[in-house]
């Protein structure tokens, strides 16, 4: 069924008893062309467009869970493509572009709003960074605009300007920045991806990876039994070292947990995505009236869907320090999602030693928004065995070689990055 | 939560006293192969579970420690300092 504003008044009309669901609940066939594990939103874009763009059907999706139970459904919902490195840009703007035409493309609502992102600068050299970043976005075609405090004060006038320690001296804007609902990407790359005969099986969790004698994939065992395939696509971010182990691989990858947090519902008041310069802390409104945020990971390694409180504190610190009005508002949840935390901060699209083995990892917490960017290049690089050309630096042998994407400068310590 | 943790040279501490290094691996040898320092510097285990980290007691007695803890229960089994796990000094 495709939805439109006709289908929606016959639905209406007819008291909504003949909708359908938006996808099937198959069994498991006994082989298929591509099975990949993880049905987070980088699992479903993937299948999607392998579908849609590379005409490959016979694809069957493994989620442990439920469709949009892991971290599609934990992040912040922001998407940007505000990056410094030649590695990092293009992509992240290959799937801006995406995004923009994600809801005509996927004929699902996903309530893309391109509200605009700001990063503040609290200092001389913090504006210096941002000018440079500004212009290595525009120079890859990106759009970016340094504003000052005027214009600041003008746009957001509730921030703290005159704190202190951390004043306000300028902001970095990406108007094309925004947010999407998160769970609609999940259900709308599962609808798409269903309807092009794609097999979605829930509650589906891989247990091993069998190999035959040259080492190559030829199936996985799972609680509903051994599926065979002839390709095998892991997507499974927060726990890609626990997969890969089944193949025998180790992983340049540490597994955190990052918090977030939605107050209670209050009238329009933040109408962009903020991220603090001075500490890691960011924050939007939703349509639904919550603002929501978070900050830092918690530093040690977890596989917790659950944080600290010390984190919670730090969180609820940076933001009333940056808007002191915070502090009226109530917290009304919190959760957690855990990260692969890679040594440089970027991902991993890129085969791996073994031939029909690829691997989709490495997303720290930045992979909400490249969820259709990784999706198409992943298929890409499944569909021709060769990367995408904007995904082509997100190598997995990039430590050995030397050519990190360190977009923070911090070096092998993945807590920090 | 993994809060609380016992200092063997200063006692029960909040966890934010702490600063967190990561994996608790065994520096190879300055000799040993490129391989080895690639492992070394950029692999992970990383396993889900029974987990050994290095923790350096930043705000208190600025030893660097090993914790032993399990990362999904978040239990603390064990705080020793590292140089009676690994017989350094460095």
């Amino acid at each position: 069924m495709r939805y439109s504003a006709y289908s929606i008044i016959k639905q209406a009309l007819s008291g909504n008893r003949l909708w359908k669901p938006a996808w099937r609940e198959p069994e498991p066939k006994s082989h298929y062309d591509v099975i990949i594990v993880g049905g987070g939103g980088h699992g479903l874009s993937t299948a999607y467009y392998l579908a849609k763009e590379f005409g490959i059907t016979n694809i069957a999706v493994l989620e442990k869970g439920y469709i949009g139970s892991g971290n599609v459904g934990r992040n912040t919902t922001i998407i940007r493509s505000n990056y410094l490195l030649e590695g990092n840009i293009p992509f992240y703007e290959f799937s801006l572009k995406l995004w923009e035409g994600l809801e005509q493309d996927f004929n699902y609502n996903a309530m893309v709003s391109q509200r605009g992102v700001m990063m503040l600068a609290h200092s001389d050299g913090q504006r210096d960074a941002y000018a440079r970043r500004g212009n290595a976005m525009r120079m890859h075609g990106v759009d970016a605009e340094l504003l000052d405090r005027k214009q600041l004060q003008a746009l957001m006038p509730y921030l703290n300007y005159d704190h202190a320690r951390f004043p306000i001296l300028a902001g970095l804007l990406q108007k094309r920045g925004g947010t999407v609902r998160h769970d609609a990407v999940a259900w709308g790359y599962a609808r798409g991806a269903d309807m092009r005969g794609v097999d979605i099986i829930q509650h589906c969790e891989v247990n091993a990876i069998r190999r035959d004698e040259q080492g190559r994939v030829t199936g996985v065992d799972t609680n509903k039994g051994f599926i065979g395939c002839n390709k095998l696509a892991l997507a499974t971010a927060g726990h890609s070292s626990e997969t890969a182990r089944m193949a025998g691989l180790e992983l340049p990858i540490e597994t955190h947990v990052l918090q977030a947090f939605v107050s209670e519902g209050i009238k329009p008041a933040i109408d962009h995505v903020i991220v603090y310069g001075a500490g890691h802390f960011y924050i939007s409104q939703s349509d639904k009236g919550g603002l929501v945020f978070g900050a830092d990971i918690d530093y040690y390694s977890s596989y917790a869907q659950r944080g600290n409180l010390a984190t919670v504190e730090h969180t609820m610190e940076e933001g009333v320090s940056l808007i002191p009005g915070l502090s009226r508002a109530k917290v009304l949840r919190s959760w957690g999602g855990v990260m692969d935390m890679s040594m440089d901060g970027s991902p991993i699209i890129d085969r791996t030693p073994i031939d029909n083995l690829y691997l989709n990892a490495g997303w720290c917490y930045g992979g909400f928004k490249a969820t259709p960017a990784s999706g198409f290049c992943f298929a890409h690089l499944i569909a021709k065995n060769e990367s995408h050309h904007v995904s082509r630096f997100l190598r997995l042998d990039r430590f050995e070689r030397g050519h990190m994407i360190d977009e923070a400068g911090k070096g092998p310590q993945p807590n920090i990055h | 939560m993994a809060s609380l943790i016992t200092c063997p040279h200063c006692g029960t501490r909040p966890k934010e006293e702490f600063s967190i290094r990561g994996t608790a691996l065994a520096r190879p040898h300055p000799a040993a192969s490129e391989e080895d320092w690639h492992a070394y510097v950029y692999l992970r285990e990383n396993p889900k579970g029974r987990y050994q980290e290095y923790w350096h007691h930043a705000g208190g007695c600025r030893r660097f420690l090993i914790v032993e803890r399990d990362n999904v229960t978040h239990d603390v089994f064990s705080v020793v300092d590292a140089v009676a796990i690994r017989g350094m000094s460095e």
